[in-house]
């Protein structure tokens, strides 16, 4: 890109402590991916745990995942997987000064976060219509084999969690969106869409595990 | 630098500059005094414990009142309060003492300095760690006034006894996500720091090996601590939402059924805790060894001997130290199979351990040595931690294990490593740096004693209970006479108790020595100790963003008694290697 192009766009702050917003960049991006790191160890913690009581009670988790709504699933798969291809278009088009487009994208994204939501609410209202609830409150009529109630309890937990995380997902998108709007992101620096945008596609990752881990086996 | 990132640093409030600040050395300092705190408020616990050690059942004179009926009914320990005070003891003095000095104290006022960076690569994550860190220790603490007493299932908070204690182990599980929290921010910020702020010239090589050390620790930190969250939310989850995790069916409690849905593992727990609180070990011991490498190379004016070697071997430690932990579960049943696996890593990981020992050894050999108080620390570290370390491979072997296994024995090999070992180092650090974090020098005089003192009484507290563990008295014990075997080894009881409150006289020496040097210790220009590394380049102390002019490395860390020059130093930020560029003032070295 030349220079004439690129001035006049706006370029990120550069703290005292950098030497240039090339290594400020590349700093935040390394953070970024360590605290990714922790996220996917915190989740590691609960898939040991999942994989501990699936081998203690097979029969139970089997069971138990096939009362789960297949479709419902399904559905929030799609759903957060094109939440993270409009996540990315938002920073290739501000990337390439495309604003609007950008902006587009962004509110696709909370719209498919808020999809997301909603599909899940649907789902634990019918769990707790049916009773299909964690630990001592588990009164299901349709499964009653040991190791039901700890299904649910995985169940509940790890969607639960992950929910949180949409939340979260969702309100840094709004901020990031709200920066979008102001013309916070150009060619010149994007770094802080990117970020937002690698947190996104975790969340979403996450649910690529639990989505088979639940649902399907 | 740019202009507009100075302008907004003058005049700052004071709640900016001492209270919320983003700077490294205030939040260094910060973490430092906390930690501090802390350590002296775990030891007393351990002080009050030890009363009931000595003299079971008697009743304790003076602060048997204080402390209230609930605690002390006419002034004898409950049992459940002894409980309270040791699960607190490990926990305050391992999360809110240890690490938060070492790796938020140390780590953040020396290794930007060292690395020539003018702060943490994110000062307001730093920031938003400390307070993570304080809120979370005082609440911890603050559990000692709920309904029930603190967390009272040991520092280890092996569940299913944990997820049925009284209120305080809830407020535990709290202060722990946000200690964890405090950490993982924290180490996100020293790798990035570490890799992207290093000086110009600072190759991985010419790193001094403190940075290295913290570098590793940070990686443990960053990889171990999730799963604990992970482990901590689960457990907050039987405690709170009557899920059954870590509570198997038919747990009766007190001749009753307990109403819980049941089908967990408690032994989950023991697994995702030691996944974290192996590492954690290392944690402890690697900034500690960091230090001894700075004092000692800069005590014995000499290169650090097989620098590289330390560093393969602290790296090689870090990776090892995540698949070593279920040793602390031999006798879980968790099979032979496992426990061969978990012996052998055990073995391989006690040899690098014993490479970074008889390196800082073999760097004593030749060298002109200064025994100044932080020398002597880090002197009496080598020692101590070879007794702490040795007496772990019992430990590791499946076979003796099963007879050691929770005796005093384990007290006392883990003490070793982090009392006389890494206090030791992390004293040696205080003695070495407070002059650049303050501009004055401790009292000298007043160290000598605090150091002589301390040696001697800690040895007193531990070297016993080798004896007792291996008379089989187990830890834990709220009456250690309760059976025979443990009233042969009574009398030592009562010479631990009296070594542990000789150490807490001898601790009122540093603090004395710590506010009066404050105030009147002797003024010192930027390098007192002729040292090579980059922050001795600061002044002391350090001004807002450190160095007065750019720094650059122009060689490897530990130069000391370069043939041909003229100073006995060649720090890494001198062009000519030939020790200082001004005369050194009076009241240096």
């Amino acid at each position: 890109m030349s220079h004439e192009a690129a001035q006049g766009l706006p370029e990120g702050i550069l703290a005292h402590h950098f030497s240039s917003l090339e290594r400020q960049n590349e700093a935040m991006r390394l953070g970024m991916w360590l605290f990714l790191a922790t996220e996917i160890l915190l989740f590691a913690g609960l898939f040991t745990g999942y994989a501990v009581y699936r081998f203690q009670f097979p029969l139970a988790f089997a069971e138990c995942s096939r009362h789960l709504e297949i479709a419902l699933g399904t559905l929030n798969t799609i759903v957060l997987i094109t939440s993270s291809f409009t996540v990315a278009l938002a920073i290739h088009f501000a990337r390439t000064d495309r604003r609007r487009a950008a902006v587009i994208c962004l509110v696709l994204t909370i719209g498919f976060a808020l999809a997301f939501l909603g599909i899940k609410a649907v789902e634990y209202t019918a769990h707790f219509h049916e009773r299909s609830l964690p630990g001592k409150y588990y009164a299901f009529e349709g499964v009653k084999i040991l190791g039901a109630a700890m299904f649910f309890t995985m169940y509940f937990l790890m969607t639960g969690l992950h929910g949180v995380h949409v939340v979260a997902g969702m309100s840094v998108l709004s901020w990031l969106l709200w920066r979008t709007l102001q013309g916070r992101y150009s060619s010149r620096y994007y770094t802080g869409l990117e970020m937002g945008g690698l947190y996104w596609h975790l969340v979403d990752l996450v649910w690529i595990f639990l989505y088979p881990l639940l649902y399907l086996i | 630098m740019s202009d507009h990132a100075h302008a907004e640093h003058h005049e700052m409030p004071f709640w900016r500059k001492y209270i919320f600040s983003v700077d490294h050395k205030v939040i260094g300092i910060q973490y430092a005094v906390s930690a501090l705190v802390f350590l002296l408020v775990g030891f007393s616990l351990m002080m009050i414990m030890r009363w009931q050690l000595a003299y079971p059942g008697q009743p304790l004179p003076i602060l048997g009142k204080i402390l209230g009926d609930t605690a002390m009914p006419g002034g004898v320990m409950a049992p459940e309060f002894y409980n309270q005070l040791g699960a607190m003891h490990g926990t305050i003095m391992v999360f809110m003492g240890v690490v938060p000095l070492a790796v938020g104290g140390f780590g953040n006022f020396v290794t930007p300095l060292q690395i020539g960076a003018p702060d943490m690569a994110f000062p307001r994550l730093n920031m938003i760690s400390y307070w993570a860190f304080l809120p979370g220790g005082l609440i911890m603490l603050a559990s000692f006034f709920v309904q029930g007493g603190a967390a009272q299932s040991g520092w280890t908070s092996y569940p299913p006894l944990s997820d049925i204690a009284p209120a305080g182990q809830t407020i535990w599980c709290f202060g722990m996500v946000l200690l964890i929290t405090s950490s993982l921010l924290g180490s996100i910020n020293f790798i990035v720091t570490i890799v992207q702020l290093r000086a110009k010239g600072l190759t991985y090589w010419r790193l001094p090996f403190f940075v290295h050390a913290q570098l590793v620790t940070a990686f443990l930190l960053l990889l171990a601590f999730p799963p604990l969250e992970a482990a901590t939310v689960l457990q907050l989850m039987d405690r709170l939402a009557g899920t059954s995790f870590f509570l198997p069916s038919g747990l009766v409690v007190s001749g009753e059924q307990l109403k819980i849905a049941g089908g967990g593992n408690p032994l989950l727990w023991q697994h995702l805790f030691w996944f974290l609180a192996h590492p954690e070990v290392y944690v402890l011991i690697l900034p500690a060894m960091g230090i001894v490498a700075e004092v000692i190379a800069n005590n014995t004016r000499k290169p650090l001997w097989g620098y590289r070697l330390l560093v393969y071997s602290v790296v090689f430690v870090g990776f090892m130290s995540f698949v070593v932990w279920a040793h602390h579960m031999f006798m879980t049943g968790m099979g032979t199979t496992m426990s061969t696996f978990f012996q052998t890593t055990t073995m391989i990981i006690s040899v690098p351990s014993v490479i970074i020992l008889t390196c800082f050894i073999m760097s004593l050999y030749g060298g002109a040595i200064r025994f100044t108080t932080p020398m002597l620390f880090a002197t009496a570290f080598l020692p101590m931690f070879a007794i702490g370390g040795l007496t772990g491979l019992p430990l590791g072997l499946t076979a003796s294990d099963i007879y050691l296994h929770d005796t005093f024995y384990v007290i006392a090999h883990f003490h070793y490593v982090v009392a006389p070992g890494t206090l030791f180092a992390l004293f040696a650090g205080i003695y070495y740096w407070y002059p650049k974090a303050t501009g004055r020098k401790l009292n000298e005089t007043l160290g000598k004693i605090h150091f002589w003192a301390s040696f001697v009484a800690i040895n007193f507290v531990f070297m016993p209970m080798f004896f007792q563990g291996m008379a089989g008295l187990s830890r834990r014990l709220y009456d250690p006479t309760i059976y025979a075997h443990g009233r042969g080894v009574q009398a030592l009881n009562v010479v631990i108790s009296w070594g542990a409150w000789g150490l807490g006289l001898a601790q009122l020496v540093f603090i004395v020595n710590f506010f009066l040097s404050l105030k009147s210790g002797a003024r010192v220009a930027e390098n007192p100790w002729n040292a090579t590394t980059l922050e001795w380049a600061t002044p002391s102390p350090p001004g807002h963003g450190n160095f007065l002019t750019e720094p650059v490395v122009y060689r490897e860390p530990y130069e000391y008694s370069v043939p041909g020059k003229a100073n006995d130093f060649s720090p890494q930020f001198s062009p000519e290697g030939d020790g200082p560029a001004r005369p050194q003032p009076r009241g240096g070295a």
